[in-house]
């Protein structure tokens, strides 16, 4: 198994480009969206996706109306914010509605690879716990 | 050119002021003294009026006096009980005692021949028939003559009356004493240079004047002049004096009787009085004057300071200004460099993440490949604290109220710097008064500007120093001093310290941001910050910040 399945969300092509190639060589199995609209549609198609890191500043939609979308819709996928310093009180209030933590461009790689490792993680270990009370209802309805 | 525009404001309001100052009160002393004028010179004119009204008819009851008892006489006494001397001498004597004023009297029969005469010249036996006296007395039975010489050669004048007795007609006649009636003319005359005197319907002199001017000699008035009644007039006498007349007609309108007086004389008083009134005015004048110029400097100077103070406070405003204006800028700047710098930052990552490669890592300059990527590294970190700052600087967010120590918040501040500051031998010291009071405050833009303070202080000293720093409570103040014992600001970079991007720093060590960021935050909280440098000496940083008690929760 992959250490985590990642969604790569960012307007700036060469950013999301270089971003895509790093994670992967750390061994995440990587895709990338340059928008929100596209990032949804690949969470549709991609049930595997466990962690979306979304920019918060894009044209089209941006980061925040994103995460009430995704929040919304594939409640168990977790969100990292990426943010540059003018836009950290919209980061702040993305943590509010619910995204696992932020982080400021440029980023340092460690960081953010430990970030991913987390929210995967919590991701994985909320589907185990509603397996297992999946699990507790069968067998509780067998008897 | 601001100096003109004051002083030229000033000249208005002086103008104005004198103009509408000086206008009524001239007028008014103007307009005083003309009718004070008209009341003093009526009143003169009234006075002298009545000297020649009163006098006139002293003279006239004089006369007619004389003539009642000379006609008396005549129908006491027949032609020829008068043509006795001694007989005509006890009348003359009952006369002069009765009334007095005759100098002599005269018994003349129709002939014109004088049969008894009692007085002081020889006269008997002559014959007055020629004489104009003689025709007047028989045509008008009753005749006060003019002055004339007659034979005696001396001015004088008669009382001549005639009477009828038995077919027979006598004239007695009694002259009059010049000197009683002209003591008599004179009483009327006034002052040291007034006159009263008689002249005839022709202008001869019918009694002596005050200052020379012969009987009989010919009068430079002219009679016609002067009407009915009284009649007041003002004329130049032949020295130009300005003299005023008052005159009345006597005896049947054939003397007119003159009292005269030098004008300016009896206005001496008016003009005291004028003269009283021009320094009064002038010293009015002098005060409104002298007034008006204080008060109007005193008002421009006020005004002068107050415009000054627009001027600074303006000044401040534009600076502030001015600092918004940069603060955007540098927000805008900061969000477009952030975008690219992220990306150069992600591509070095690669670069280095590559390197572990096996194939790059046998390349002989595999090191100089690593070192290279650290240096890019290392600048875009220097690059992303500018853009850091700048963004702090930009930042105006309304500052998050929380209760707040300062001296917790100094002593966590100062706690980052210090081992930086002990590898560089800086000791920083402190002292902070015990009991401050908790504020109101945003606990991290207070960090913020202290570690911004102390950094610069720290940096300021470079190696070997102190940094002092200090808390207290001023009043509804609460004072944070960062004081170093570095170079100094040199004086004409002081003014300068809080613009943003200003820097004494080398190139790439500081953004000039730092002060800048400071100043506005502390500005924001609402507190003022300044600074005391001397080359040399070192530098103190003061913050001020009020004292806003917490609002209960």
């Amino acid at each position: 198994m992959a250490i985590a399945n990642i969604l790569l969300v960012d307007d700036e092509i060469p950013f999301l480009e270089t971003m895509t190639k790093r994670l992967t060589k750390r061994e995440f199995i990587t895709e990338s969206a340059s928008g929100a609209p596209e990032a949804i549609r690949m969470l549709e198609i991609n049930s595997l996706i466990e962690v979306v890191i979304l920019d918060v500043k894009m044209p089209e939609m941006d980061g925040l109306s994103a995460l009430k979308i995704i929040r919304q819709r594939f409640p168990l996928v977790e969100v990292i914010m990426l943010t540059g310093h003018a836009t950290i009180e919209s980061a702040i209030e993305g943590m509010k509605l619910g995204a696992f933590d932020y982080l400021m461009k440029p980023c340092d790689m460690e960081q953010l690879v430990s970030k991913v490792r987390e929210a995967a993680m919590k991701k994985r270990r909320h589907e185990e716990k509603i397996i297992e009370a999946e699990l507790k209802k069968i067998t509780v309805s067998r008897i | 050119m601001k100096r003109q525009i004051y002083a030229n404001l000033q000249r208005k309001i002086i103008f104005i002021t004198l103009l509408v100052s000086f206008i009524p009160l001239i007028s008014l002393s103007v307009i005083i003294y003309y009718q004070f004028t008209q009341v003093f010179r009526n009143k003169i004119e009234e006075q002298i009026e009545y000297r020649a009204r009163v006098q006139s008819n002293a003279i006239e009851l004089f006369l007619k006096e004389r003539t009642a008892i000379l006609l008396a006489m005549a129908d006491t006494y027949t032609f020829d009980y008068l043509a006795e001397k001694n007989k005509l001498e006890r009348i003359f004597q009952i006369m002069n005692h009765r009334v007095g004023g005759f100098i002599d009297l005269g018994l003349i029969d129709s002939t014109g021949r004088q049969i008894a005469y009692v007085g002081p010249y020889n006269l008997i036996s002559l014959n007055y028939y020629s004489q104009p006296w003689f025709r007047e007395v028989e045509s008008k039975g009753v005749y006060i003559s003019d002055v004339f010489l007659g034979y005696r050669q001396v001015p004088h004048f008669i009382i001549a009356l005639q009477r009828q007795e038995n077919n027979r007609r006598w004239i007695l006649r009694a002259t009059i004493d010049s000197d009683v009636f002209e003591s008599l003319v004179r009483a009327a005359q006034v002052g040291k240079t007034g006159d009263a005197f008689i002249i005839n319907k022709e202008g001869s002199y019918q009694t002596l004047l005050r200052f020379g001017g012969e009987i009989l000699s010919k009068s430079h008035l002219d009679p016609t002049l002067f009407g009915e009644g009284t009649t007041v007039l003002e004329k130049a006498d032949k020295d130009g004096k300005k003299i005023l007349y008052a005159a009345r007609w006597l005896k049947k309108n054939s003397w007119l009787l003159v009292i005269s007086q030098d004008a300016s004389e009896e206005m001496t008083k008016l003009f005291k009085t004028k003269r009283i009134e021009i320094v009064i005015v002038a010293l009015g004048c002098l005060m409104i004057i002298l007034t008006t110029y204080f008060t109007t400097h005193l008002t421009i100077r006020r005004l002068e300071t107050a415009d000054r103070e627009v001027n600074e406070l303006n000044a401040q405003l534009v600076h502030s200004d001015k600092l918004a204006a940069l603060g955007k800028m540098a927000a805008g700047v900061a969000h477009e460099i952030n975008n690219p710098l992220a990306v150069i930052a992600e591509k070095t990552g690669w670069m280095e993440d590559l390197l572990t490669e096996e194939d790059f890592q046998k390349s002989q300059h595999f090191a100089e490949y690593k070192k290279s990527l650290g240096k890019i590294e290392e600048h875009v970190e220097r690059a992303r604290k500018v853009i850091h700052g700048m963004l702090g600087f930009a930042r105006r967010m309304e500052p998050h109220l929380e209760d707040v120590d300062i001296n917790e918040v100094l002593t966590q501040t100062m706690s980052f710097l210090e081992s930086y500051a002990r590898t560089n031998n800086i000791v920083i010291e402190k002292e902070l008064e015990t009991d401050l009071p908790i504020i109101a405050s945003d606990r991290a833009q207070l960090q913020q500007v202290f570690l911004n303070l102390l950094t610069n202080a720290v940096d300021a000293i470079g190696k070997d120093g102190n940094v002092h720093l200090t808390s207290r409570r001023i009043d509804s103040e609460i004072a944070i001093s960062v004081r170093d014992n570095g170079p100094g600001i040199p004086k004409e970079y002081q003014s300068r310290v809080f613009e943003p991007f200003f820097t004494t720093k080398q190139s790439g060590k500081g953004t000039g941001l730092g002060l800048s960021v400071t100043y506005t935050l502390v500005s924001s909280m609402g507190g003022t910050i300044d600074l005391d440098s001397e080359e040399g000496k070192g530098t103190t940083f003061t913050v001020r910040l009020p004292v806003v008690v917490p609002e209960k929760k």
